[in-house]
Parts: structure tokens; sequence; C-alpha cells
């Protein structure tokens, strides 16, 4: 399932392309037309994408600061954030590690079973988030296969922060991966090979020539998968058993307020989600834009990794 | 294969592929190997009574039906916007490109309620379609706009790449020959797009069949109406159903696969078509 996610690496600055395509008399089409494509895009645009966004940030508001504020402080709302930023920054390192060895094996190697390996990887993102979270309630639950067993060792995955980290770690596995693995196969290795030649050791030459490479799509992967692992909501719901205080992600602190009817505190809570997603986009743009604009350092990147 | 053909110059391959399947075993393929044992704790004729249960059955009905509206939705206005993204200039298009990616970076309880406030009888939109008799939000109607939303980027970044690669020869050659412009859409453009349209509509139909978090605030989840089969899943846990929830897993499993092989079939033929090294 990769495609749709990843940075478009060969993607000419955009905006050049309509240029390139309405200068041309064959490649216009009459305004009738092109206004009627454009309306209709634009007015589904404006439904179905901006005005969600917008309607977050008004029922948010909608009764005034004091309300949007207090259900930001509110200790509940607080416990919910340090989770959500607990799971994230211990999921979003692991995945950026487990990212770079297997963009590092699968780009600078041959071996047998790669294009396995890579759908294996990518697996995690089309299975529903909700079985995402049964699988580990089956292993670790009361009744799964270590049930008994971590029981008796009195540890808690279940129903604690354990198993809502688990369940992030999943559903946020692949981002960094398959981001490096088409840009680092695009580069190829002869300049690793070449600094290995020179004398530098392994750790010197990812170090110093392949990490300054790879930056961008590295940052680019990251910052998905903490958008994916803050947000996350059905794999964490199935593990987190819901106890206020506790275990609440911001995202299932948002689902306890709306379902008792506060919609004003449910609607502030998801804005800072909404905020979280909006900078996100920015620094994805930012990061396409530098990308895109650097002077690439070989040649071959052309039509590579797109 | 190789490595008995090359010296290998750079260090690391056996740690980091060592690594690299050692946490894949550990994160994602045994924890999924214990929804096909878990499974096997129930006789056939058991997981069938569970999978086939008319509550179940009225769920996938739902899901792959609306599933498969909102992705044909998806591709007929996505292939719009990524026409009009790369094709045409306007104010504010960098600004429409860079939200195109909304529903991957909101959190999809965000999405949900929001929409919920948008398409319930008083909402934003709801007031005025509750008149003309159109109830959207707690019916199957709101499962559609939900996985409407959440599909988009899928088709719009699948295909707008494509469309940004055209060479403008083609058409101008189809157009000195006398083709008219909408025939020249038809046969000279279309055929190149229609892989990674295809990739697209499917992807976004994966996307739908799996999805939770934005559905079940406008889904209402009334039992044989507005119910998803994810849904199903979380009912039966929450009954202490494990086996049964583990049946219905499988059911969306086997479907995720063989959506998988299929996405990476199209993907490949969007390759051969395009020749884009993907």
């Amino acid at each position: 399932m990769s495609a749709a996610t990843t940075l478009n690496w060969a993607a000419a600055p955009r905006g050049n392309a309509a240029v390139r395509f309405e200068s041309r008399e064959a490649t216009r089409e009459t305004p009738w037309v092109k206004w009627t494509i454009l309306g209709i895009s634009l007015t589904f645009f404006a439904v179905f994408l901006l005005l969600p966004l917008v309607a977050v940030f008004v029922e948010a508001l909608r009764k005034g600061w004091e309300t949007y504020w207090s259900a930001l402080i509110h200790e509940d709302a607080l416990s919910a954030i340090m989770l959500t930023l607990t799971a994230a920054a211990i999921s979003v390192p692991l995945n950026l590690v487990f990212g770079v060895c297997a963009a590092w094996a699968i780009a600078k190697f041959e071996f047998r079973g790669k294009h396995l390996l890579i759908t294996l990887i990518d697996l995690p993102f089309s299975v529903s988030p909700v079985i995402a979270g049964l699988i580990y309630v089956l292993i670790f639950g009361a009744q799964g296969w270590l049930g008994p067993w971590v029981a008796e060792h009195d540890v808690k995955i279940i129903f604690a922060v354990p198993g809502i980290v688990l369940a992030t770690v999943f559903v946020t596995f692949p981002f960094v991966a398959r981001e490096l693995i088409p840009l680092m196969q695009a580069q190829g290795r002869e300049e690793e090979e070449a600094a290995i030649v020179l004398g530098a050791n392994g750790w010197q030459t990812f170090w110093y020539v392949t990490l300054p490479n790879i930056k961008w799509g590295l940052l680019y992967g990251v910052i998905l998968c903490n958008a994916r692992a803050m947000g996350e909501f059905g794999a964490v719901s199935v593990v987190s058993g819901h106890i206020r205080g506790q275990t609440n992600t911001l995202p299932l602190h948002v689902e306890i307020l709306y379902n008792e009817y506060q919609f004003a505190a449910a609607f502030a809570v998801a804005s800072l989600l909404a905020l979280l997603a909006l900078v996100t986009l920015a620094i994805k743009t930012w990061v396409e834009h530098r990308a895109c604009s650097a002077p690439p350092s070989r040649e071959p990147r052309q039509d590579a990794a797109s | 294969m190789s490595a008995s053909r090359t010296f290998r110059v750079l260090p690391g391959f056996h740690l980091t592929l060592g690594y690299t399947l050692a946490y894949l075993s550990l994160i994602v393929l045994l924890p999924l190997a214990a929804v096909f044992l878990k499974t096997a704790s129930l006789s056939i004729a058991e997981f069938w009574n569970v999978i086939s249960a008319p509550r179940v059955v009225a769920s996938y009905k739902l899901s792959f039906g609306v599933s498969l509206i909102a992705a044909a939705i998806n591709a007929v206005f996505g292939l719009m916007l990524a026409w009009s993204l790369v094709r045409y200039s306007f104010p504010g298009k960098r600004f429409i490109d860079a939200l195109i990616d909304l529903p991957f970076a909101l959190p999809t309880a965000v999405a949900g309620i929001a929409l919920t406030a948008l398409y319930a009888k008083n909402g934003w939109i709801g007031q005025y379609l509750d008149p003309l008799g159109i109830q959207v939000a707690f019916k199957p109607l709101g499962v559609l706009v939900a996985l409407v939303f959440i599909g988009l980027p899928f088709v719009v970044r699948t295909v707008q790449p494509i469309l940004e690669d055209l060479d403008t020869e083609l058409e101008e050659a189809a157009a000195s020959l006398g083709a008219q412009r909408w025939q020249i859409f038809r046969h000279v453009i279309l055929p190149v797009l229609l892989p990674a349209l295809l990739t697209g509509f499917a992807l976004a139909f994966a996307r739908a069949v799996g999805e939770y978090g934005s559905v079940i605030f406008i889904a209402g989840n009334i039992p044989m109406v507005s119910e998803i089969t994810p849904l199903m899943i979380i009912t039966k846990l929450e009954q202490y159903d494990y086996a049964g929830a583990t049946a219905i897993a499988v059911v969306m499993l086997v479907l995720s696969f063989l959506l998988l092989l299929l996405i990476n079939g199209l993907q490949a033929w969007t390759a051969k078509r395009t020749g884009r090294d993907r």
C-alpha cells in the first residue's frame, strides 16, 4: 500500500506543471469546462475536507474561551496529553530505528525474499486498527496466551500503558521504513562503498554519508509516524479499557467527553489534535519543498523513488 | 543469492536484517498469527455460525457496500481534484494541495465528531438536508460521508504524480490529428491514468473497510442498519466473546490480504504502463 503517503521525490516543483499544460492549445480546456471541473472539485474539497476542519474549531469555541481553556487544563485532559506524548515518545523512536535498519538491509544488499519482506512491512497499514488492538488482547489479555504468565508476574499490559504503546507501535510500524526504502534504493550504495574503501568504519559511513542523504525522507517519515501515533483511536481503544486519568489518550478522552454530551469540551480537546494535524501538514509541505528544491546529491535521483 | 557471487563491502547486513526480521516477527507477524490460532479453537460449524450470523452479515453488507460506493465517489472527485491541482492555476492552490492530506493527519476520532456536528439533524449541513427528508447522521449515508472523507487523499495522491508526468506531446499529436478534447481524454489520457486510478480506488476501499474511528460517531451503530464490521469485533470483545471477535477478524484479515495482493498487482501495472519505477 505505498504511493499514497510517500514523498514524491521526483516531482517537479508544484505549480510549474499547470503552466506547461495551460500554455498549450492542445492541453487546454475551453474555459467553461475548466471552470466547471475546478468548481466541482473545489466545492467537493470545501465540503468534505475544509468544513470538518473549520467545524472542529468553531464548535470548540462555541461556549467561549473560558470553557475552552478549562476543558484543556482539566486534570483528565492533562493526564491524557501526558499519556499520548508518552506513547508517541516510545513508539516513534522504536519505529525509527527499525525503519533505518530495514531500509539499510533492503536497499544496500541483495537477498532472497526481499519483495515479500517489503510487503510484510506494509502489512499493518492494511489491517483494521480494531484488529491491531485485538491481536494484543489475544496474547496478553486475561484469557490470552501469555495472560496467566503476565498476571503471575504482576505486570499489566492490556488495559494499561504497555498495551497502548504496543498497539501504537503496531499501527505506526511501516511509516519510517516505507519512506526510507525507496529513497535509499534510489541512491544506491556507491557513496557508502567509497567511504568504506577510504577507511571509514560502518558507523562513520552511516553518520557522515548516508544520513545527510536521507535526512529529509527520515524527517518526513517521523512526522507522519508521530501524527498517527498521537492520533490513533481504534487500536488504542481496544486495549485501553478507558480508565480516566490512567489509560486515556487524547483521542479516547475526546470520545468520552463526546459520549457524555460535553460537546464543547470534546471539541476543545479535539482542536488540540486538529492543531497537531495542521502542524504536521505544514512541516510535511515544508519538507517536500526542501526535498524537491534542494540540489540533488546525485544525478539518478530523477526518476527514482517516486 | 548474490551473497556468494559478490563480496559485500558495506557492513551491517546480518545485524540490520536480523533486527528487521526479529522486530517484524515480534510486533506484527506473531501477533497476527495469534488471530488464526485462536480461531482454530472453534470448530468449523461454530466458526461458520459466528461469521454468518444475520447481524454480522448485515455489517459486511454495510461495510463492503458503502466502502465500494465511497471509493467510487473518491475515484471520480479525486480525479477531478488531482486534475485541477495539476493542470490549472488558481489562487490558494498550494494551500489546497497541502490540505488534501488532512485525512491522513487528522485523528479519526476528531474527524468523526466533526462530521457528526456537520451532518446531525441540527448540524451545519444537516439542518438544510433534514427538511428535504435527507438524514445523514446515524444512517448508512453517514457512514458513506465518513468513508469518503478518509479515502479521498488515496486517489488524489496516486493519480496526481502520473498526471504531472504526462507529456504534452501525446495530446498535441492527438489534437493535430483532429481529436476533440473529450476524445483525447478518453482515448489518450485515461488509459495512462487507469492503473493509478484503480490503485487509488483499491487503497481507498481497503482503508474504508477497516476504518473505525471516523465512522462510529456518525453511524449511530444501530444493529442491522448502521453497524460496521470492525464495530462487530468490538461488540464481541465487550461481551468477552474472544473467539467470536477473532472469527470476524479472520474474515476481515483474509479480505485485507487479498486486497493487498490486488493493490500490489495494480501498482506493478501502473509502473509498466507509465514506465515509472516504484
